[in-house]
């Protein structure tokens, strides 16, 4: 199982992908969400996809909505794991393309059970 | 950059101080995942400057936030996700049919807590069964805590609440923003009829139930006291009803008057058909 995490924080991205590799997932990086698209190019689709929502570059709300313009990529599960925590921002994720919404800071149990919300994972 | 030793302490001693929670070795990754966001909200670039900073103001709301990050409780939303599934695709349509003539479905939530289990079971059924709208879906949710009980009838969740098992879509739809909190909708909270009962005194007038949860709550209790409460539930529920209890319970060897029955990746629990001779 392969997971793209996208980030520019590198100590979240590292965070992430320790909890994620605990259960199994190889994770790819990405540092905004333009080198998330190259990523995504360069390694072909992931089980799911988790981006921050502000970064440089291209921030995870213009990934979201990149990503789902392209056909073959419309069904890759995709979580949005930031510190925006107002209801209008989930929504606004949510109608990007988003599947599910994770708000920083947050514990392996909690990643655990929205990843098993995606059906990504057994919970 | 991982935590370093003297930090891991001083969290540790903070968090102890205040919960009674305790951090052992090991957990140091615990405390980095937790607290790394809240030293980036605060500006502060790695986790030795947000406990310098602790240590500079020590009783600021800075302390608060670390403490409620670290102390987070195992109840959450859809705890488990599969009965909650089981019932969405088997338990609930079956008796939706079995019970067409009364219009009529009795929960009881023995456990309420912080109202986790009831509030999810509530928007499960708005959610996938909307002709329930003209029935009569009585929702009993019991705890022995007032305190827990006055929780469950305000409904107002933190955000470390809401980001356990609850789907995103359900937040934005059953939810309102209240300052830092969320508060489950009015129509859901009044919809559950959260009642005061101690499980090992008498239990008062029920109804009949169709559906009966008492998760992770047995596993307290001695052998003949987890007897004494199952044949209550047993009395208490329809012939064609079903009990849920926690993934590490069972009525086997305590109670041989149900049998057990696996519905999807659930097991659930049903009275024994008495055979007539």
């Amino acid at each position: 199982m392969r997971a793209l995490v996208i980030d520019d924080s590198a100590a979240m991205r590292n965070i992430i992908s320790r909890s994620l590799a605990t259960i199994g997932f190889d994770v790819v990086q990405a540092v905004h969400g333009r080198d998330g698209l190259d990523k995504l190019k360069a390694h072909g689709k992931p089980e799911v996809i988790l981006v921050d929502w502000n970064m440089p570059e291209m921030n995870g709300y213009e990934f979201i909505k990149a990503v789902r313009a392209i056909e073959e990529w419309r069904d890759i599960p995709l979580m949005m794991v930031t510190t925006e925590t107002e209801t209008s921002q989930v929504v606004r994720a949510l109608a990007a393309g988003a599947n599910e919404y994770l708000m920083k800071p947050f514990t392996p149990e909690m990643l655990g059970e929205k990843l098993a919300i995606l059906g990504v994972t057994m919970s | 950059m991982p935590i370093r030793p003297e930090d891991f302490s001083y969290v540790s001693k903070l968090v102890r101080e205040a919960s009674a929670i305790v951090l052992e070795a090991g957990k140091e990754y615990l405390v980095e995942l937790r607290l790394q966001p809240i030293a980036q909200q605060a500006g502060l670039a790695t986790l030795d400057k947000l406990v310098e900073k602790l240590k500079q103001d020590p009783t600021g709301p800075l302390h608060k936030r670390v403490i409620d990050a670290m102390t987070t409780n195992e109840t959450s939303f859809f705890r488990d996700l599969h009965p909650f599934e089981t019932l969405r695709k088997d338990v609930v349509p079956e008796l939706i049919r079995k019970r067409a003539d009364t219009r009529t479905l009795n929960f009881w939530c023995a456990a309420a807590s912080s109202g986790q289990e009831p509030f999810s079971t509530m928007m499960m059924l708005r959610e996938n069964f909307p002709e329930l709208a003209s029935w009569r879906v009585n929702y009993i949710a019991t705890d022995l805590s007032r305190d827990m009980l006055a929780r469950c009838r305000e409904g107002k969740y933190g955000q470390f609440e809401v980001s356990r098992g609850l789907p995103a879509q359900l937040l934005v739809k059953y939810f309102d923003r209240r300052g830092t909190e969320w508060q489950i909708k009015e129509d859901i909270r009044k919809a559950v009829d959260f009642r005061e009962l101690n499980l090992m005194k008498p239990w008062g007038p029920m109804p009949t139930m169709d559906i009966v949860f008492i998760r992770n709550v047995l596993i307290y209790f001695d052998v003949p006291t987890k007897r004494d409460i199952l044949l209550r539930i047993h009395r208490l529920l329809a012939p064609d009803g079903y009990l849920f209890l926690g993934g590490a319970e069972t009525t086997v060897n305590i109670c041989e008057e149900f049998e057990s029955q696996v519905i999807g990746r659930t097991t659930c629990y049903r009275p024994k058909q008495r055979v007539k001779v």
